[in-house]
């Protein structure tokens, strides 16, 4: 690796986690001040122009409250757990591409963490992994109620995980058929997604030309099924009662001061990550009319970027949207929903869309 | 399907209110400190020990309001009168009077019991102290000024409005004798001494007199 290279490098972890951390941060305000409004509240409104600094403002309060660490906890694994929530979930935005490449010289920068060629599997891994933060803060509390959300959380994010890993399945099969072979790579994926649906029905052709190429037209089960299982997955209200902060404790109750806040943190960079990710999936990542020739080149270099945070945000929105208007499952009735109705229905779809993708690919078998 | 009809009933709800606020309809919410709400006329805030105009006090020590009080946060304790000097026009007055703020419902109970009208209530409801022997109120924090004034607390606070100490309890004129026909519009007492003067509360034959429901009933 030269020189140029390894900055490169630097230069596009720097900048995605630069981004993470800034919509994070945005993403924390945002909510509360889109919950307000939904409630008919005013919402933060002290720190900065309209209270956008109040993120900044808890993150110092919290860094400055007493880390308190209880005497029966099991120090080692207690000290983990917040690393383990938080490392896993910002590796996973590092995976999303977020802006068209461009070129500095002859060299070309991928808006992009890291372009793995197993991207869909590292994502998996790592959405895996945060469980684990969440188990071991719960056991290695010491104490009985954390130990309950603990195992309440682990048991969740379990069964979401296998219809959010088949609701991908559907995806990965579908964008095989759509380029020159299968592909795992997020930004392979996002450039697949580039055009629009014109060739698809000739007939059509002059409605179509203006739908884009996005895979949640085709795969809008798959879609529906992703998002419910990310809202699950990152424990988002209805699916909140891993924290439930009202009526049952959660896994981090013996954690307070910065502890508790890289919980806090781990949560929302989460659902700006998985959101990111539905959007590459299903809603063309940063694919988008760039308008190249017509408007100035810094432009339609950015353009790209605004695409990515306009679909992500849209997504981003419907959990706020959500939370604010559905009450908390029940525990049985999450684990229901999981295992009797999104798991059969994803792989129902799966096996759907296997069917119509081999017939397109290799005719009726009689044939 | 029916619940995919609810659950977008609900985002419908979420998302018009959303809307609204943002257009600009009126909020839920006040900012307290800079904006106070208009209290009710009978808010049932701290309680005042009242005076008759002539400096003498109502109370006469009769416990009838500790003995009505639910919380039991009312000790009393009466005292003849010096005949030379009284304190009250009656026969005792309250020598002790002390009212735990802490255990206090504020149901206005007690302001039922009082025969005198003795105690009332006030429209102060900022009495939140950083020690509990402050929340006991005696009868020096209770009893109201020869000129009517109520002490205040904390009269040095921002938050300590002192033109509300000269509006007396609501309880004083809706208790007002408009029950009994003959003294419709007469005033039997005054809730502060000097120069408070309003109208008793209408009878409810009044006020369906002014709205117009009375002459439906015939």
């Amino acid at each position: 690796m030269s020189w140029p290279e390894f900055w490169i490098v630097v230069l596009r972890v720097v900048l995605t986690f630069g981004l993470l951390l800034l919509v994070t941060l945005l993403n924390v305000w945002a909510e509360r001040k889109i919950l307000a409004d939904m409630q008919n509240r005013i919402g933060p409104k002290r720190a900065g122009p309209f209270g956008i600094l109040q993120t900044v403002a808890d993150g110092l309060k919290l860094f400055f409250k007493e880390a308190v660490t209880p005497r029966k906890v099991e120090v080692g694994v207690y000290l983990l757990a917040p690393f383990l929530a938080v490392v896993p979930a910002f590796l996973i935005f590092m995976m999303v591409p977020w802006g068209r490449p461009f070129m500095i010289g002859d060299h070309e920068v991928a808006l992009q963490g890291a372009d793995l060629n197993v991207g869909l599997l590292f994502i998996l891994a790592m959405s895996s992994l945060a469980v684990y933060s969440v188990v071991l803060a719960g056991w290695g509390s010491g104490s009985k109620y954390p130990l309950l959300g603990g195992v309440r959380a682990t048991a969740q994010a379990i069964s979401y995980e296998a219809a959010m890993g088949l609701a991908m399945v559907a995806v990965v099969m579908f964008t095989a058929t759509q380029g020159d072979g299968g592909t795992l790579s997020l930004a392979e994926i996002v450039n697949r997604q580039a055009g629009t649906w014109g060739d698809l029905i000739p007939a059509l052709e002059p409605v179509l030309r203006f739908v884009p190429r996005w895979n949640v037209f085709p795969q809008i089960v798959a879609f529906i099924i992703f998002f419910i299982a990310i809202v699950a997955e990152t424990n988002r209200a209805p699916f909140d009662l891993v924290e439930a902060e009202q009526e049952i404790v959660g896994f981090h109750t013996e954690y307070s001061g910065m502890r508790f806040a890289m919980f806090f943190l781990a949560e929302y960079v989460n659902i700006f990550s998985m959101c990111a990710i539905a959007a590459t999936l299903f809603l063309g990542g940063w694919n988008g009319p760039t308008f190249e020739g017509s408007v100035p080149g810094i432009v339609s270099a950015l353009l790209p970027t605004v695409y990515f945070l306009a679909k992500t945000y849209f997504l981003v929105f419907l959990f706020f949207w959500i939370r604010a208007t559905l009450p908390r499952l029940r525990y049985d009735q999450l684990m229901q929903l999981g295992w009797k109705r999104l798991i059969p229905g994803a792989l129902a779809w799966l096996i759907l869309s296997t069917v119509v993708i081999s017939f397109r690919q290799f005719g009726p078998p009689w044939s | 399907m029916g619940l995919i009809k609810e659950l977008i009933k609900g985002l419908r709800v979420t998302g018009g209110t959303m809307l609204r606020t943002i257009a600009g309809s009126e909020l839920v919410t006040t900012q307290y400190p800079k904006e106070m709400r208009v209290k009710p006329q009978r808010f049932h805030g701290r309680h005042v020990l009242n005076r008759y105009p002539d400096g003498m006090e109502k109370c006469i020590g009769c416990q009838l309001c500790a003995g009505a009080c639910p919380a039991q946060c009312i000790y009393v304790r009466g005292m003849d009168n010096d005949p030379d000097n009284p304190t009250s026009p009656g026969e005792r007055f309250g020598f002790v009077y002390e009212i735990n703020m802490l255990r206090c419902i504020f149901c206005g109970l007690c302001v039922e019991a009082c025969p005198t009208e003795a105690i009332t209530m006030t429209s102060l409801f900022e009495i939140s102290t950083t020690n509990r022997e402050d929340a006991i109120y005696t009868k020096e924090t209770l009893l109201m000024e020869r000129d009517g004034s109520v002490p205040h607390m904390f009269p040095d606070d921002e938050l300590a409005d002192l033109d509300e100490l000269d509006t007396a309890d609501g309880w004083l004129r809706a208790t007002s004798p408009s029950g009994v026909a003959a003294y419709e519009g007469v005033k039997m007492w005054q809730g502060t001494p000097g120069p408070a003067d309003w109208a008793p509360e209408p009878s409810q034959e009044e006020r369906d007199r002014r709205s117009g429901d009375g002459e439906s009933d015939g």
